[in-house]
This record gives structure tokens, C-alpha cells and sequence, in this order.
């Protein structure tokens, strides 16, 4: 499926001798991996050993202190969910993907928003405010809101996390859907969920 | 559509955002409605009687400049919840055009508060001119600009109610001396000039600065 | 830090300057015809709010490269010039109030502008401490304190002005300092004054520097140890 001249230009995310530090605090220290176009990355490691952090610097949420990170493309390719959704807590679930639509240039964003929430359920609460739902919903949103604009690098950090059966299993379909097309960085505590997809894995100690 | 055109839509959809918001939970506005009342209240309590007009002018600009305070230190609050910033942040508009948005809305709030506020400051003190009206579109400008990135800074920090009006006050002195100036002072014109370079040089600081506040 | 540490020579060149300039500021320049004594701390106010400047613009230099090439040392440096220009500007505002005593018999009058825009600019300052030390550490930190270090020298004319048009409407009369024009040995007094007061300063940016880069080490190592 891995597309052989895209692979040759190099890989999408490469990242060397990464180090992230918070003051005096070190997250991360001398990781080194790479994904070329079509892989599937993924990230284990215990808690603390600093999964969310190496997903936040290939997101660009946050700069490396040292080492060299390289993604390609811009953040227009880029689809991220974080342990928090990154939605309005007091927009509706419909009202945040128009919101983030436009900011993320979607022409029919109405349509794609409307097929994304009927996949994973939510098109009956489409017209609740985020805050009435309930964790496993909000879950939904903000997988909604990282495919809404069909990026070409997905950054995944523990998405399984709060779904209930029925949402990991429309999960499970859509990465399916996505592996070898799109290119996927995952961090999760059940790699043996993710096993068939995977083409690379990174253990963070 | 052109690139200014994709910044200014981006804008007014982030700007619509906050206004919506407002509408949904009226947390903010009303607030600062009863705050600027009572404060004029209060401040008739405060003054002398005798005193002169100029000293009302002065103490109109405090409550005005308090009232922002109270509107500012609310004004990022939806983008703490949920980490919506980091969505914003991940979003492929420019970066300052969040900050421009949050400050096209706050000024929305704080100008409604001023149509609330000069009504009722003629009413009760001395009469608000033309050029004392321009003073306070000026200033309201500046306070907005400004407050809007520190509002920013200091939702970073741990003490963000205590630390926003320590940051914001001294850079708002030179907006009191062009307010108040306006008001007062025979040469309005020069006041109005420098409320105008303020706003000038300080949307352009907090214009290509922002980007940094919000980013790791 | 490196071999060749120049710090203990320019340490004792700074104490013989100072030494020179206070014997110059206090012995050698002629008394003011109008002013009389007290008009000798004009050789220390005005060379040490000149330094204050020159140190909130370095700092503001330092976090403006912080912004354009990054580095954590520029942080440092930023950092460490602030806190020589707050401790500056405080010295003025005391030589200051000395002066105003002085010449006026009142410890503070707001018609000097200097002082006002002191004022102004401590209390600025101050809020940038409070915001350092309320920010976690981190690219974060560094970034948002070099935003606001340079809102800071874009207040300075802004204040400036500000502060000269409010004299207009709240304190019609303006105190001026210049007095009769300065003679040579006047001149040449407070250039070797303001040569010194400089090189105070720098020699405690540098000290400063040296302690808080030694307190940043330790707790690194503390922390690897631990």
C-alpha cells in the first residue's frame, strides 16, 4: 500500500536525539524514530515516560529543547487528539466543527461534519453543548474534530481512551480505513488493539 | 479568496464565537453592566460635593478602566476549558488572528458597557462632549489591544485574577492621560493624537508578539 | 565558566572609577550657584536613571533575540539586565526623592517628570517579577516574560510622553533641573560618574548572572540526583 516514490522522499515525521525539558525538568531524552508516508507509529511506554509530550512536539504544540524534529507538511496536514478534546466546552458538537471547518478551510465542512458525526454517534446530540456530554462522547467529538479536514498525518494519544465498545469499534474501523493511506503516530497502553495496523513502534522508557 | 480576506473571516468567526458564547451564558456582559453603575454610585459617595467636574472625569476612567479589568480577566476563560487554545493553536489560520478576534469581542462588551456608563455619568456628574465621546473610542481601542494579550499572559500563570491588573495597570496609565485629557483639557486634539499612536504602537507589539504567548 | 575571568579586574576597575567620581562629584565640580550642596546628587541621579534605562533596554534586547533565534541563556541574560534596571530605577527614585527634599523641602512631588515615569516604570517592572515567578517554568515562560519586556520599552516614550501631557492639565507648573549651562569641570565630573555608574552596572549583571546560572545548575544536578 506504501505509496514508493512518496516513501522515497524521505520520511513524514523524523525525529533524532529528541529533548524536551520543562525548566529543570526533563521529559524526554535522546528519542529517535521515523515514520515514512502510509506508517503507522506505535508509541508505548509506562505513564510518565513521556508519550504526550513527544505527541504534543510532533503536533506542534510544543518545541523540542534539543534534537532535531522534522514533519512535513503544515499544520493544515496535521490532525491531533490530545488527552483534553480541544472544542468549546459551550459551543454545540455542530457549532464546533463549523468553527474549526473555516479555520481549517474546509469547503464543505457542513457535509463532512454531518458524515463524521453520523459515523460515531453523535449526530442525535449534534445540537447539545459539549458539556452536557459525557466523557465517552466528548471523546467522539474530538476524534470528529481531528479528521474533520482528512489530514494527511494523524497524531493520535490514547485515543481509546473513555470509549465505550461501540465507539473503539467505529474507531477501529476508521484507522483501518486510514492505514497505509494517511499517516498515523499512536501512543496507547493496548498495543494488541492496534497490532495488525502497525508498521513501526516506539517504546519510550 | 484572497489571504486578508481568509484572515478577516477567520477573525469575525472567532469573534462571532466569544459573542455567542456571551449570549449563551451571559457570564461576562452583565457583569460588567452592574459594575460600571455601582461604581459611579460608589464614586458619588466617594466625591466631595463641590468638587469640580474635572475631578469626575478622573474617576469616570477608573471605574471604565476597572470595568475592562472585569471583562479581561474573563476573556480567555472558554479557551482554558477543554484546551480549545491548543485547537486554535493547531489550527492552520495566523496565530494573531485569535488575538485579534478576542479583542474585537471584548471590545464589543466593553463598549457596551460605556453606552451604559457615559449615559449615566452625564446624567449624575457633568456633561460628556464630542471630543470626551472620541477619547473614550480611542482608549477603549488600546485597553482591549493590550488586555486582551496580557489577558493571555496571565492565564498562563497560576495567579491569573491577581496578576492581570498588576501588568495591565501601568501600561493603562498613558490611556487614562489621553482619556482624561480629552475630557477635560481645552486642546483635545493633542489627547486624541496620542490615544491614536497609542493604539498604533501597541496593536502592532501585541499584533506580532502573540503568537509567542500562546505557543510552547 | 570560562578560564580567562576577567570579573575581579573590572570589579576593581569600577571601584577606582567610582572612587575618582565621587571625589570629582563632591570635592573637584564647583558648587551650583543656585542650588548650592545639594546639587551634587545631580551627579549620581542622572548617570544612574541613564543606567536604568540602558539596562531595561538591554533586557528588552536580549528577550527580542530570545524571540528571533531562541536560546535559554538570552532568557538569563534578559532576566538578570531587568533586575539590574529595577534595582536602578529604584536608586533613582530614592536619589531622586533625596533631591526633591533638597531643593524643594518635599520628599515626592509629582511635577518632576523623571520621577513620575520612575514611578511608572517600577511598578511595571515589578508586575514583570510577579508574572516570572507565577509561570511554570519552561519555553513558555521565557517567551511570555520577552513579550513583556518589550511592552516595556515601548511604554517608556509612551509614558514619557503621557506623563509630560498630564503636567499640562494636572500640574500646570513645571520644575525644570537644567539650571545655568554646566562648566567644563562640571561636564567632565559627570561623564566619569556616569562612566562609572555604568560599569556598576554591568559588573552586577554579571555577578547576578553568574549566581542565578550557578542556582539553575544546582537544581539541575539536585534533580538528576534525586
Amino acid at each position: 500500500m506504501i505509496d514508493v516514490a512518496a516513501a522515497a522522499a524521505g520520511p513524514v515525521v523524523l525525529g533524532e536525539g529528541l529533548e524536551k525539558r520543562y525548566g529543570r525538568k526533563r521529559v524526554l531524552r535522546g528519542v529517535s524514530f521515523a515514520v515514512p508516508r502510509g506508517g503507522f507509529l506505535v508509541v508505548t511506554g509506562a505513564n510518565g515516560a513521556g508519550k504526550t509530550t513527544l505527541l504534543r512536539l510532533v503536533a506542534g504544540l510544543a518545541a523540542p529543547t534539543g534534537g532535531v524534529l522534522e514533519v512535513s507538511g503544515d499544520r493544515r496536514d496535521l490532525g491531533f487528539v490530545g488527552h483534553e478534546p480541544l472544542v468549546y466546552q459551550e459551543l454545540t458538537a455542530l457549532e464546533n466543527l463549523e468553527l474549526f471547518g473555516r479555520l481549517y478551510r474546509v469547503a464543505d465542512r457542513r457535509e463532512r461534519s454531518g458524515m463524521l458525526l453520523e459515523r460515531f454517534g453523535l449526530w442525535d446530540a449534534r445540537s447539545d453543548r459539549v458539556s452536557t456530554y459525557s466523557r465517552g462522547m466528548i471523546q467522539r467529538l474530538a476524534l470528529c474534530r481531528a479528521l474533520l479536514h482528512d489530514p494527511a498525518l494523524l497524531v493520535l494519544d490514547e485515543p481509546f481512551t473513555a470509549l465505550d465498545e461501540d465507539g473503539a469499534g467505529v474507531l477501529d474501523m476508521e484507522l483501518s480505513a486510514l492505514a497505509g493511506e494517511r499517516t498515523v503516530m499512536l501512543s496507547t497502553h493496548d498495543p494488541a488493539r492496534v497490532e495488525a495496523l502497525a508498521t513501526d513502534r516506539l517504546v519510550l522508557a | 479568496m484572497s489571504a486578508l480576506t481568509l484572515y478577516a473571516s477567520d477573525v469575525v468567526a472567532l469573534a462571532r464565537k466569544d459573542l455567542r458564547l456571551e449570549l449563551r451564558a451571559r457570564d461576562t456582559l452583565p457583569a460588567m453592566l452592574l459594575f460600571v453603575l455601582s461604581t459611579l454610585v460608589v464614586f458619588h459617595f466617594a466625591l466631595p460635593t463641590g468638587t469640580a467636574d474635572d475631578a469626575a472625569y478622573g474617576l469616570l476612567w477608573i471605574a471604565l478602566i476597572f470595568t475592562a479589568l472585569l471583562g479581561l480577566a474573563r476573556a480567555w476563560a472558554p479557551e482554558r476549558e477543554g484546551g480549545a487554545l491548543d485547537g486554535l493553536v493547531l489550527a492552520p489560520c495566523d496565530r494573531s488572528a485569535i488575538w485579534l478576534g478576542k479583542t474585537l469581542a471584548v471590545l464589543v462588551f466593553l463598549t457596551a458597557a460605556e453606552l451604559v456608563a457615559l449615559p449615566a455619568f452625564a446624567l449624575f456628574f457633568a456633561p460628556v462632549d464630542l471630543v470626551a465621546v472620541a477619547g473614550v473610542v480611542l482608549a477603549s481601542i488600546g485597553i482591549c489591544a493590550v488586555g486582551s494579550l496580557l489577558a493571555a499572559m496571565a492565564a498562563a500563570s497560576r495567579g491569573r485574577e491577581v496578576i492581570l491588573p498588576l501588568l495591565f495597570l501601568p501600561l493603562a496609565i498613558p490611556l487614562i492621560v489621553g482619556g482624561v485629557g480629552a475630557g477635560i483639557s481645552p486642546e483635545g486634539a493633542t489627547y486624541l493624537t496620542f490615544l491614536g499612536l497609542y493604539d498604533l504602537v501597541f496593536a502592532i507589539l501585541a499584533w506580532a508578539t502573540f503568537e509567542y504567548v500562546i505557543t510552547e | 565558566m570560562s578560564s580567562r575571568n576577567n570579573l575581579p579586574l573590572l570589579a576593581f576597575a569600577t571601584t577606582a572609577v567610582l572612587g575618582i567620581a565621587v571625589v570629582l562629584a563632591l570635592l573637584v565640580a564647583p558648587e551650583d550657584v543656585d542650588q548650592g550642596v545639594s546639587q551634587r546628587i545631580f551627579y549620581f541621579h542622572v548617570p544612574i536613571a541613564l543606567t536604568a534605562y540602558l539596562c531595561f533596554g538591554l533586557g528588552a534586547w536580549k528577550a527580542l533575540r530570545l524571540l528571533w533565534v531562541g536560546g535559554e541563556r538570552r532568557d538569563f541574560e534578559s532576566y538578570t539586565w531587568i533586575h539590574q534596571g529595577t534595582i536602578f530605577g529604584a536608586l533613582t527614585l530614592i536619589t531622586g526623592s533625596i533631591w526633591a527634599k533638597a531643593s524643594w523641602g518635599v520628599w515626592w512631588s509629582w511635577g518632576s517628570n523623571q520621577l513620575v515615569l520612575f514611578l511608572v516604570l517600577f511598578l511595571f517592572y515589578c508586575a514583570y517579577f510577579m508574572l516570572r515567578f507565577s509561570v511554570d517554568e519552561g519555553a513558555r515562560r521565557e517567551r511570555i516574560c520577552a513579550v513583556y519586556a518589550l511592552f516595556g520599552v515601548a511604554l517608556i516614550p509612551v509614558s514619557f510622553f503621557a506623563i509630560r501631557l498630564a503636567s499640562d492639565f494636572i500640574h500646570p507648573t513645571v520644575f525644570t533641573r537644567e539650571g545655568p549651562q554646566m562648566t567644563g569641570t562640571m561636564f567632565g565630573s559627570f561623564l566619569v560618574c556616569w562612566v562609572g555608574i555604568t560599569l556598576l552596572a554591568y559588573v552586577m549583571y554579571r555577578i547576578e548572572l553568574v549566581g542565578k546560572r550557578t542556582d539553575a545548575n544546582l537544581r539541575e544536578l539536585r534533580e538528576a540526583l534525586s
